[in-house]
């Protein structure tokens, strides 16, 4: 038929040979140029227990992680004088104009409740704060203000004792240790809500 | 040739001097006739002039010296800036030779915005009302620090990830680099940003204000790149980030942020990111209130639970006084904007021609519209919005007005692509309460109002009045 010659034409070892060239540079350009993003990567360098026990402070709600020792109200009255009073007030209710400090409201540590539905809040350790696991958390990582990080387990432990104490928390008798401080239960710790936002405005 | 280049030197040394010794008499004459001018620097009360910087005698001092080099025992140049002598006429002799900054640049001696710190010194504020388009310069970048900046040795230091993780993995500066970076250009802002403002205007300019936000093109890596490599164990949930500064600052993160647009982030605008800005790298999670890029970052350890931490308890939660009840992980910063100029503390010369500008920007996305007001918020008017409109980044506005010498309070209101606009004062305190004292009004965005007064004064205002 009439379309026979024009078969003939494009034989298949033509098309074939044509095939193999456009393959090949396709591959040869792929390889060049465009290898993708491996789906591993393996920089940095396994983490060892050592190099995660040494940072690793962080002291979650339930008290996993609190360290051993333990402290008292009589030890951390001692404490908090020599190491606290001096920004957070002899008597706790924070300092007022100390300069390069954060403003003295802040630094108040007790008193406050039921002052939270209130256009002037009184927001301290007592009134505010829902966990007194964070109490000994915090203290360890940024307190004291000059040299933070320099209380001993046993330290932090009384002088959480001595604030909750004096924020009547718990009894002045009370030893606190990684047993006893998780169980605490702070007045405002059912005073928290998720974050119902996006708002609708009237 | 070394006597030929001393001669050439001594000869260029005395016509400097002989320069210097006519600008500075023009400069003790002419210095307030050229600086009480209204219609230029006045219009910027915030902006210093050369002769609060220097007064004219020490000026004078200063620049008889006897080099080009810059002497930056004695220079008198404000922030960024080195002081160099001034010609008489800047076409007559060469200029400074190139490298006598040592390679690295400096901004004009004569300009002089700086960032301003609160009085304890835990913020420093961006001079919004004189920035241009939407980067801030990486210098005057908002600061907010919890135990000062830490200066760190890259060298040194380690980003440890652990917890619920197949393989604990420790980076170093240089092994972070080596992994695939990406850049984007957001904005930051603290969740405390006009939270004092709620109840009554009480910042005189909007860099008191507003300037806690600031933008910048952040390059890291994906958060979500490392949790790849490390493999999450079953029950992941959050993640603590943890910094190396004085606060050894802490914040639990949401694992499905860390799995989408979170970055570990090394450099800023081009370059490494500011000591101030958590050099050698910090935690970047977009749209979200700033304290949580975690700076200066040592620690991230994946858990089941949040750590209630106390920047996420104590601080940075919301206190609604209606009821007594605080919102808790309250992330997102919702849409806002300020007008820049003019704003508090600027005086306009006279009526006529102006054009209003400022800036808008949403935690969830990119500005759909920004809507200006000049009297008061009765009638509202679309803004121009200059591109590059980008999600979670600052949008510059623009609004043409010819003032006509009466009193007008002028008000800028953004919208986001999800369609929340900005509130009014008293749509947030309706919904959340009144605060007058011992807290912050986090997240507080909204509309800000500035008054301008007939003589062309320009006062922050409070719909309260």
């Amino acid at each position: 038929m009439c379309t026979r010659p024009v078969d003939r034409v494009a034989s298949p070892q033509w098309v074939w040979m044509l095939a193999a060239i456009v393959i090949f540079v396709a591959v040869a350009h792929n390889v060049a140029y465009a290898q993708g993003y491996p789906t591993k990567l393996e920089f940095g360098t396994p983490a060892t227990e050592q190099d995660i026990a040494a940072i690793a402070i962080a002291i979650p709600a339930d008290g996993t992680g609190l360290p051993a020792g333990n402290g008292d109200y009589t030890k951390g009255k001692a404490v908090y004088e020599a190491q606290c009073a001096a920004c957070h007030g002899a008597d706790l209710m924070g300092v007022v104009g100390l300069p390069n400090m954060p403003a003295g409201a802040q630094l108040r540590l007790i008193g406050g409740r039921g002052t939270l539905a209130s256009r002037n809040p009184v927001m301290t350790v007592e009134s505010y704060w829902p966990y007194a696991t964070t109490l000994f958390d915090y203290i360890r990582r940024a307190m004291p203000f000059a040299t933070p990080g320099s209380l001993t387990a046993d330290e932090i432990y009384a002088v959480s004792a001595y604030i909750l104490a004096e924020a009547k928390i718990i009894d002045k008798s009370m030893v606190l240790d990684a047993q006893t401080l998780p169980r605490v239960e702070m007045p405002n710790r059912h005073g928290f809500v998720p974050d119902p936002r996006p708002e609708v405005f009237k | 040739m070394s006597s030929v280049s001393s001669e050439r030197t001594d000869a260029t040394t005395t016509a400097i001097e002989e320069a210097l010794g006519r600008i500075g008499e023009r400069i003790s004459e002419g210095e307030a006739t050229a600086e009480v001018c209204k219609c230029k620097e006045g219009m910027f009360a915030l902006a210093a002039t050369r002769r609060q910087l220097f007064g004219g005698a020490g000026f004078i001092a200063a620049v008889g010296m006897t080099t080009m080099l810059p002497r930056t025992g004695e220079a008198k140049a404000p922030p960024g800036a080195v002081e160099y002598p001034v010609p008489a006429d800047s076409t007559k002799e060469q200029g400074r030779m190139m490298g006598v900054d040592g390679g690295y640049g400096s901004r004009s001696q004569f300009e002089s915005e700086v960032r301003w710190a609160n009085p304890t010194r835990t913020a420093a504020f961006t001079p919004l009302q004189s920035g241009y388009g939407i980067i801030t310069p990486s210098g005057l970048h908002y600061e907010r620090h919890h135990g000062g900046i830490p200066n760190i040795d890259p060298a040194r230091h380690r980003l440890v990830l652990h917890g619920l993780v197949d393989r604990p993995m420790k980076y170093s500066l240089a092994d972070l680099k080596r992994f695939p970076t990406v850049s984007r250009t957001y904005f930051m802002e603290c969740s405390g940003t006009t939270g004092s403002e709620i109840m009554k205007a009480r910042e005189p300019t909007v860099q008191r204000t507003h300037g806690l936000v600031s933008t910048s093109e952040w390059t890291g890596v994906p958060l979500s790149t490392l949790l790849r490599q490390i493999g999450l164990k079953p029950g992941a949930a959050w993640v603590l980030a943890e910094g190396a500064d004085a606060a050894v600052m802490t914040r639990s993160v949401p694992i499905d942020k860390c799995l989408s647009d979170a970055l570990i982030v090394f450099a800023q605008n081009g370059e490494a990111i500011r000591p101030e800005q958590g050099y050698p790298m910090r935690l970047f999670l977009p749209g979200w209130e700033g304290n949580i890029s975690i700076k200066w970052l040592r620690r991230l350890e994946v858990s089941d639970k949040p750590y209630y931490t106390r920047e996420e308890t104590s601080k940075y939660t919301d206190l609604i006084t209606k009821n007594g009840k605080a919102r808790m992980f309250t992330f997102t910063m919702e849409a806002k904007s300020v007008i820049t100029f003019p704003s508090g503390d600027m005086k306009l010369p006279g009526a006529g021609f102006y054009e209003i500008t400022g800036l808008a920007w949403s935690g969830r996305g990119k500005i759909a519209r920004v809507e200006v007001s000049i009297d008061g918020g009765k009638n509202w008017s679309l803004a121009a919005l200059q591109d590059p409109v980008l999600p979670i980044c600052q949008t510059r506005f623009r609004f043409p007005w010819i003032w006509d010498g009466m009193p007008a309070v002028i008000q800028s209101r953004a919208t986001d692509e999800t369609g929340y606009s900005q509130p009014t004062h008293q749509q947030l305190i309706d919904e959340r309460g009144p605060l007058e004292s011992g807290s912050l009004f986090y997240h507080m965005n909204a509309i800000q109002s500035w008054a301008i007064a007939a003589d062309g004064s320009v006062k922050n205002v409070h719909p309260s009045g």
